[in-house]
């Protein structure tokens, strides 16, 4: 065995909590080691940890067999650990050249030498396949090449273990295959990839290891194709579950969402379909398909061009979210750092945020009603704080995921559209949110899901409806669709 | 461990309790309550300020117009307050307003143009300074009514008058912000303007009434100084912004938003008061007081961020 990376026996506590106790790990040369675990589970603990981001309590840490010892960030960096975040850290104002060389620019005498940095950066992006101008700003480009230039960095930084965490979470499938190519192609130069994700099939297609965490604690490390998804996923749980998309029937009630021909010039055109209560409708297109852009325009977070929006029948006036929620339509966004909520405020207060007039006399809150609501609301979807009071920025993503659907249930909508339901979720939390759906169809909404993962749209949806580049291309009925034709209408 | 952890969270209270000792020790005069009366009286102009620069913070704003919405209010006020011209509610009136429509200008510049709040109200700092030399053409406007001057320099039970201002508007703006609807949506304006509008909060609305109130009572401040001095002074207020938002951040009001108590923001004015009046009773020149200052400030930042990351 050729190991490159070794840990031993790391425990770490934070204010008496174990978050990590007595892991080891062993990462080789050239292999892509797939991390599991649900949140909580202590994978970015152990990560940070890697990264020198903060030190263990106990434990060893060695490279090439070399120990190493209070180390930072900037020195794991040197010996050859890059990370590539969940959310990329880049300069937006700053070239692609400028980013990948921030920190490491050739200089004379403290003067740039500009051309050196452009010419070693296309060159590097060239290596990778990827067609990106080393010239544009950061900001102009796609959460997809972020993420190229951010590898790029990280080879540029000679790294010799490079972290990934949840890098697919924004990629489209192309993109995904391209990004599967670069891991590979790094694999045959030896460089070792450390991989998190929740999304199974790509760690069955990538990794040649798994080691799962859970609740800080070491589980097991298996070769990946000895270790079967079902023993995989009660691994990471620690108890079974059986269906992960709980089918539920339901009778369909009256059209609640009308779309005719809904069009916003460069975004999509003539979108047509209808929601009954109690049913689910799935959205399903490649990323740029214009899914979320249709969910903005009818949630009033942006405008359209041409077309009506009905509720119930009846033509809409909406210009902003406030009008869409007193049409009783709910968006729960797929950006929930940026749209859905207020990080210093508390559980309760972020639940009851759309709901205020609702619980206010001239302007006074009720404090007993707002409490108790949120207190409901909070069992109802199982959100694991330490209590409501708690702010929501300390809690794990998928509780945080939770709060939001909770804001939007207690405004009492009746449609709700959600957008990403479970992006970096674990498969614990993930499961709840299915099952929270389908409660959600019992009592009579009608919901619309849209997602980038098929077997999730396959498993919970009645209708699917299918887009490419901005155009509506079927609607499959439960018992039409299969990924393949999916894939086949969405590439139409 | 946790009273470590205790310390630093108190430890801004701690140093105030500090200072409070150490001055009783040296000076018997401190700790009088005639002497804080003084103290209370004068700083009740800069809560008033720093009450509504706190809304303003809290959104994650800023006003600097404040120091010069005190001075053209001040104008306005002499100018209608003279012995036997209106009744003494029209100059009060006169002040509230004017201070109320520059706020109302603030936020519809700052709502509508998207030009940013530091930017805007830099702007209309100086268009107020002018305005207020424009009116009294530079010179001091004296000569006011007796019932007038009492805002400022009268006792209600051997209480003076701003502190009882003092009270009522602090109790007030404290209810505003944490028992109202209005209160809950300046929190959620400012800790992520995004996800408030998505969760169908009028951004606008809740950023024009938090200038509106500011300015509303910047020009009550502008009526208890001129009160106070018997004069409107277009030079008065000159930095009174400055201590305003000191007061806020002492207080533990985060500059980027989301964050902030009135009863933090009193404490940061009390702190700031005791300080000037301790280092008085010393005879300490103001050259000193200065320095003091500073340092409260950075030390007070200093121990919240210290706070925030203990915390996560």
């Amino acid at each position: 065995m050729n190991l490159i990376l070794e840990v031993h026996n790391i425990s770490k506590s934070f204010s008496g909590v174990k978050v990590l106790d007595n892991i080891t790990f062993k990462l080789e040369k050239g292999e892509v080691h797939a991390l599991l675990g649900e949140n909580g589970a202590g994978k970015s603990t152990f990560m940070k940890i890697l990264m020198g981001l903060i030190q263990p309590d106990a434990g060893k840490i060695f490279l090439e067999g070399n120990e190493i010892k209070h180390s930072n960030v900037h020195d794991m960096m040197k010996r050859g650990i890059s990370m590539i975040h969940q959310e990329i850290l880049m300069v937006s104002e700053l070239t692609v050249a400028q980013n990948i060389f921030l920190g490491k620019e050739t200089h004379r005498f403290n003067w740039l030498n500009e051309s050196d940095i452009y010419q070693k950066s296309q060159q590097l992006l060239k290596t990778l396949n990827v067609e990106i101008d080393a010239h544009t700003k950061m900001k102009f480009l796609s959460i997809a090449d972020r993420q190229m230039v951010e590898i790029a960095k990280a080879i540029s930084n000679k790294a010799k273990v490079i972290i990934m965490d949840e890098p697919t979470s924004a990629l489209s499938d192309r993109e995904v295959s391209t990004l599967f190519t670069i891991i590979k192609d790094l694999k045959n130069q030896g460089v070792s990839v450390i991989y998190i994700s929740h999304k199974m099939d790509e760690i069955y297609k990538i990794s040649d290891r798994i080691t799962v965490l859970r609740d800080g604690k070491y589980i097991t490390t298996k070769n990946t194709h000895e270790f079967p998804q079902n023993e995989l996923i009660s691994m990471m749980v620690g108890r079974e579950i059986e269906d992960l998309f709980p089918v539920i029937e339901t009778v369909r009630g009256n059209t609640i969402l009308t779309v005719k021909n809904l069009t916003k010039k460069g975004k999509f055109e003539g979108i047509n379909f209808e929601v009954c209560a109690g049913e689910v409708l799935g959205i399903a297109g490649l990323v740029g398909a214009g899914r979320t852009e249709i969910a903005l325009s009818i949630a009033g977070l942006d405008t359209f061009d041409s077309g009506m929006v009905l509720i119930d029948g009846q033509e809409t006036n909406i210009k902003s979210p406030k009008d869409a929620m007193k049409y009783g339509i709910g968006y729960v966004s797929e950006d929930r750092k940026a749209l859905g909520f207020i990080p210093h405020l508390s559980v309760k207060h972020n639940i009851t945020l759309s709901s205020m007039p609702k619980f206010s006399k001239a302007g006074f809150m009720s404090d007993s009603r707002e409490e108790t609501l949120a207190l409901q609301m909070n069992h109802d979807l199982k959100i694991r704080a330490s209590s409501i009071q708690q702010k929501v920025l300390n809690l794990s993503g998928g509780n945080q995921q939770k709060v939001v659907i909770g804001k939007v249930l207690l405004s009492n909508p009746k449609i709700i559209i959600l957008d990403e339901p479970t992006r970096g979720i674990d498969v614990g939390a993930k499961f709840e949110i299915y099952k929270l759906i389908n409660d959600l169809k019992i009592k009579g909404l009608a919901v619309i899901i849209i997602s980038s993962e098929l077997p999730e749209i396959l498993g919970m949806s009645d209708r699917i409806l299918v887009l490419s580049k901005g155009k509506q291309t079927a609607i499959l009925s439960k018992s039409e669709a299969t990924q393949e034709n999916i894939m086949h209408y969405a590439v139409h | 461990m946790q009273s470590i952890k205790k310390l630093k969270e108190y430890g801004i209270f701690i140093a105030f309790l500090l200072i409070c000792i150490t001055l009783t020790i040296i000076s018997p005069q401190f700790l009088t309550i005639s002497n804080w009366l003084i103290i209370f009286t004068q700083v009740a102009i800069n809560a008033l300020l720093a009450f509504g620069v706190t809304f303003v913070i809290i959104t994650g704003g800023i006003d600097l117009s404040i120091g010069s919405v005190v001075a053209v209010s001040g104008i306005v006020v002499a100018t209608l307050a003279h012995p036997d011209q209106f009744p003494l509610i029209i100059p009060i009136l006169g002040g509230l307003l004017t201070g109320l429509f520059i706020g109302i200008l603030n936020g519809f510049l700052i709502t509508k143009s998207k030009i940013a709040p530091f930017i805007v109200t830099l702007g209309i700092m100086t268009i107020g300074r002018g305005v207020a030399l424009i009116i009294s053409n530079g010179r001091p406007i004296s000569n006011l009514a007796d019932s007038f001057n009492f805002i400022g320099g009268g006792e209600i039970l051997g209480i003076p008058f701003p502190i009882i201002i003092l009270i009522i508007v602090f109790s007030v703006c404290s209810i505003v912000l944490k028992k109202t609807v209005f209160g809950r949506y300046v929190y959620a304006v400012g800790g992520n303007e995004q996800a408030a509008w998505a969760s169908g909060i009028n951004v606008n609305q809740v950023k024009m009434a938090v200038y509106a109130l500011c300015g509303l009572l910047s020009g009550l401040a502008g009526i208890l100084l001129t009160s106070r001095i018997t004069t409107g002074q277009p030079n008065a207020g000159v930095g009174f912004e400055l201590d305003a938002i000191a007061a806020a951040v002492i207080g533990g009001t985060s500059t980027t938003g989301g964050i902030g108590t009135i009863t933090g923001t009193l404490f940061g004015v009390i702190l700031i008061g005791v300080l000037n009046n301790g280092l008085d009773l010393l005879n300490v020149s103001s050259y000193y007081q200065q320095v003091a200052m500073g340092i409260i400030i950075i030390g007070a930042v200093l121990l919240d961020s210290w706070n925030l990351k203990t915390n996560r």
